[in-house]
């Protein structure tokens, strides 16, 4: 076990972990941020997504303690104050999902590219999201709602 | 008389519905949540029929305490169950308490009106309430099921409208799955299993002993059952991975190396004639003067659920009571099954619902619940909570059955359609665990049949029940003249199998929608116009014709690209549902679905947005199944162990869509969760024809299929 810090959702975390313990476990069972998914285990489904300076990376496979000095924002931490983010408005309203599993990573990956991207192409939005896979069908609700959300931000521009 | 079975086990209004004393209501039933959104669709009935605030509206979570036993949440029989018991309830209740008001405001029941519980009078300024009036009693009174309900067209004019409590916890992170379950003193824990089905655990390295005792990492082994549990979760999976390496296992028996389908073709088999959708005991033999004069032969491999989350429980051992948090689809035949493997008294078990990721069908949920019960009993006092891992839950779950139908007819010299017989070849669908005196319960546990003394799995009875397995949606909604069905339960095949979304249906659907169009270019008339000729349900003719007319316009004269459609109506009784896919195939031979347009009947629609998410998602996930997926396995093991090894649809195929769904308001309820899927194979399958000229009769259609397929043709 070896101590460092984290800097999870805008704060600082003491954490106690394993060397090599991913950051999926770090944020689940050690800060009790249970919002990101373990799925795979091993990157291929996208269901622990999270930011980590920005970019969308899957928290199940690499080193917490690989991340110290890194800003990682969880599904937690796209909210600020309760108040949903744009993108989660948009998957609210279309109700883009259907169990829900892989929604946060869903979110996470749309995150990330609009922070990037603000105005992205169908394209880049597919290309996005490729990795994260749904087992219920809601691709084409969770793709109607990042739509909408574009045209209501194209009509208050 | 009701022939509702959840009203028959549950015919008290007290078991699904009351009052608390704080403005709300409790809505108790016996369905679960795995992902469908019944309980939106149920909270919007008690808020209709009550016309209640829908945030007064509780859903309460089922566990074997309180629920309604409802049985199993399968087969798109939920509205019809829950749904319809939970309105007579409703309205049995508004009854009550308005003869109840009318005594209290001294006036006439006709003269009440009701405004989000509140009850008033136009002959008096007096008013009251549900909760005043019923004081937190019990009702003590049956059901009424002819108590008179709101008619479907009146629903939907509320003002406030339901749409879930759970999607705002689920945007923001908080919705808590099974996973997410958090009691005092946790352990985390692993299955560690064998090869394969067919193993036995010869022994266990010694020096593993002393790796785990270092890590603080318990053992629990009980036969060839094997599992880890501990503190801290990464330091269990390395334990479940070390002992993994180190355990020796005997092979009992390989896999059989022929291919499966000349094993569907050729093992022991026991065959029915189906008549109404029903198998009887009857000589099969085609009528001799109408011999079929065009046949072919459909298969689709053995497929799997593959649910996103890995199937996981909790569980805690005390004082001689087990309580379990399972994800499973049947809490009280769980808890029975689990009754019988542990000679355990029912109500010394407690089984509380909570949700995995969508399931689909028969997953791993109710064989994750045993592997947490026997680490739970093996360590009394801890709370275990038991998660398979992402490979656990490919090679293990139980599958879909891989399938052969062979379809023959006649055509006359009229060009109709004379004869007309569909024989399909199957494993079981459903081998859930139902406990009783068939031994069935914790036989069909996967732990069981690795305990010592093992309990091993009987070959599943046939299924009999009216579109039941194999035989779903055998008998085509076509008034076909001379029809013969054949259903064929072949016995002694490779791997366990339960049942997924529609069990047989989708590829019994598959076969005929395909024979269908076959025949149609036999006889050169339009696909659409022979499946309109012969058919007679005008409900069914009007799905058909509505996604006709939408893809009037779609242009698939385009050089590989075609459109193709596909009908059916679920089990012959429930939503009727036509598709029309628009797409094309490139030049590495994928199949690029471009547009799918779906119309459905499903009677009176309570959840708009929950009926177009079935539909949709019912169709994505059957394009995923036949344009991607087979289980692989060599003699030994199964090769398909994660999303690289047993890909599925992502969002690079996920064509526009266009839903359409037949408003019948005053109609009853038609389950829709599964009715859509397979159409659309057939609706792919009959594309490809006409983008490539090939007819696809062995699922799955990936390039190197149809790449094989091209070269013979």
């Amino acid at each position: 076990m070896i101590d460092f810090t984290l800097h999870v959702n805008r704060k600082n975390y003491d954490v106690e972990a394993m060397s090599d313990t991913p950051l999926l476990f770090v944020l689940r069972n050690n800060l009790n941020l249970t919002g990101s998914k373990l799925g795979c285990g091993s990157e291929q489904c996208g269901a622990c997504a999270v930011l980590v300076d920005g970019e969308s990376t899957f928290s199940c496979a690499i080193a917490a303690s690989s991340l110290v000095g890194k800003s990682i924002i969880t599904i937690e931490g796209v909210s600020e104050n309760g108040t949903l983010s744009a993108i989660q408005k948009a998957f609210l309203t279309e109700i883009a999902a259907q169990c829900g599993y892989c929604t946060p990573g869903m979110i996470i990956a749309t995150t990330a590219l609009f922070d990037k991207n603000p105005s992205p192409k169908k394209q880049d939005i597919l290309k996005a999201l490729q990795k994260h896979l749904c087992r219920c069908g809601s691709h084409a609700r969770i793709l109607t709602a990042i739509n909408n959300m574009q045209s209501d931000h194209s009509q208050n521009d | 008389m009701t022939k509702n079975p959840s009203l028959l086990k549950n015919p008290g209004i007290d078991s699904w519905i009351s009052f608390s004393m704080d403005g709300l209501i409790n809505v108790r039933i016996g369905k679960v949540d795995i992902g469908q959104k019944i309980s939106t669709a149920i909270a919007r009935i008690v808020s209709e029929e009550l016309d209640l605030d829908p945030k007064r509206i509780m859903m309460v979570m089922p566990d074997t305490i309180l629920s309604p036993n409802e049985g199993m949440t399968s087969g798109s029989n939920s509205m019809e169950e829950a749904g319809n018991a939970i309105r007579l309830a409703s309205a049995t209740i508004r009854e009550i308490l308005m003869e109840l008001a009318a005594r209290e405001l001294n006036t006439s029941v006709a003269s009440l009106e009701v405004t989000d519980g509140t009850i008033s009078s136009r002959e008096t300024d007096r008013i009251t309430n549900y909760w005043d009036l019923q004081e937190g009693r019990l009702f003590n009174k049956a059901i009424n099921i002819e108590a008179k309900v709101k008619p479907g067209n009146l629903y939907g004019k509320s003002q406030t409208r339901y749409s879930g409590a759970d999607i705002t916890n689920i945007v923001t992170g908080s919705y808590k799955f099974i996973q997410d379950v958090n009691l005092n003193s946790m352990l985390h824990a692993r299955p560690v299993r064998p090869p394969n089905i067919n193993s036995k655990l010869d022994q266990i390295e010694v020096e593993v002993e002393g790796y785990l005792k270092k890590k603080g990492i318990t053992l629990i082994r009980n036969g060839s059952f094997l599992a880890v549990a501990g503190m801290d979760e990464y330091e269990v999976i390395k334990a479940a991975n070390t002992v993994k390496r180190s355990a020796v296992w005997k092979q009992l028996r390989k896999f059989e190396s022929a291919s499966i389908f000349e094993q569907l073709k050729n093992n022991k088999r026991i065959s029915f004639k189906v008549l109404d959708g029903i198998p009887i005991e009857a000589p099969i033999a085609a009528d001799k003067k109408i011999a079929p004069n065009i046949k072919a032969t459909y298969s689709r491999p053995y497929v799997m659920h593959a649910s996103i989350a890995p199937s996981a429980a909790v569980a805690k051992f005390e004082e001689n009571e087990l309580e379990i948090w399972t994800h499973s689809q049947g809490i009280y035949l769980l808890r029975a099954s689990l009754a019988e493997l542990f000679h355990m008294p029912d109500d010394k078990i407690k089984i509380y619902h909570r949700s995995n990721s969508g399931c689909y069908g028969h997953n791993g949920a109710d064989d994750a619940a045993v592997d947490a019960a026997l680490i739970a009993k093996a360590l009394p006092g801890a709370a275990i909570l038991l998660k398979w891992t992402r490979q656990d839950e490919h090679a293990w779950e139980p599958y879909s059955s891989a399938m052969v139908m062979e379809l023959s007819a006649n055509i006359d010299t009229k060009s109709k359609i004379g004869s007309w017989k569909h024989s399909t070849f199957s494993d079981t669908h459903v081998s859930r665990p139902k406990p009783g005196q068939k031994g069935l319960g914790a036989a069909n546990l996967l732990a069981s049949r690795f305990l010592d003394p093992p309990i091993i799995a009987k070959p599943m009875p046939p299924n009999k029940m009216k579109h039941g397995g194999i035989h779903r949606n055998l008998e085509p909604l076509y008034g076909f003249e001379n029809q013969l069905l054949i259903k064929n339960l072949v016995r002694n095949l490779p791997h366990r199998t339960s049942a997924l979304r529609t069990l047989g249906a989708y590829a019994n659907i598959f076969a005929i929608e395909s024979f269908i169009d076959e025949l149609a270019e036999e006889i050169c008339v339009d696909p659409v116009e022979l499946r309109l000729n012969y058919l007679s349900d005008q409900r069914a003719k009007a799905c058909i014709k509505a996604v006709v007319k939408e893809i009037a316009d779609i242009d698939a004269n385009q050089p590989n690209h075609g459109w193709g459609i596909g009908f059916a109506q679920y089990k012959n009784s429930k939503a009727y549902t036509a598709v029309a896919v628009h797409l094309m195939v490139n030049e590495a031979a994928e199949i690029k679905l471009l547009k799918a347009v779906i119309a459905a009947d499903a009677g009176q629609i309570i959840d708009e947005k929950g009926v177009i998410a079935q539909l949709e998602g019912g169709f994505i996930q059957a394009a995923s199944w036949t344009i991607y997926e087979e289980i692989m396995y060599d003699d030994e093991n199964i090769l398909s162990i994660d999303w690289e090894s047993y890909p599925i649809i992502g969002f690079d195929n996920i064509p526009d869509f266009k839903t359409i769904l037949i408003s019948m308001p005053d109609e009853p309820f038609l389950g829709v969760g599964e009715a859509v899927c397979g159409p659309a194979a057939g609706a792919i399958g009959n594309a490809v024809l006409k983008a490539t000229g090939l007819r696809v009769r062995q699922l799955p259609m990936t390039p190197s299929n149809l790449r094989s397929l091209a070269l013979k043709t």
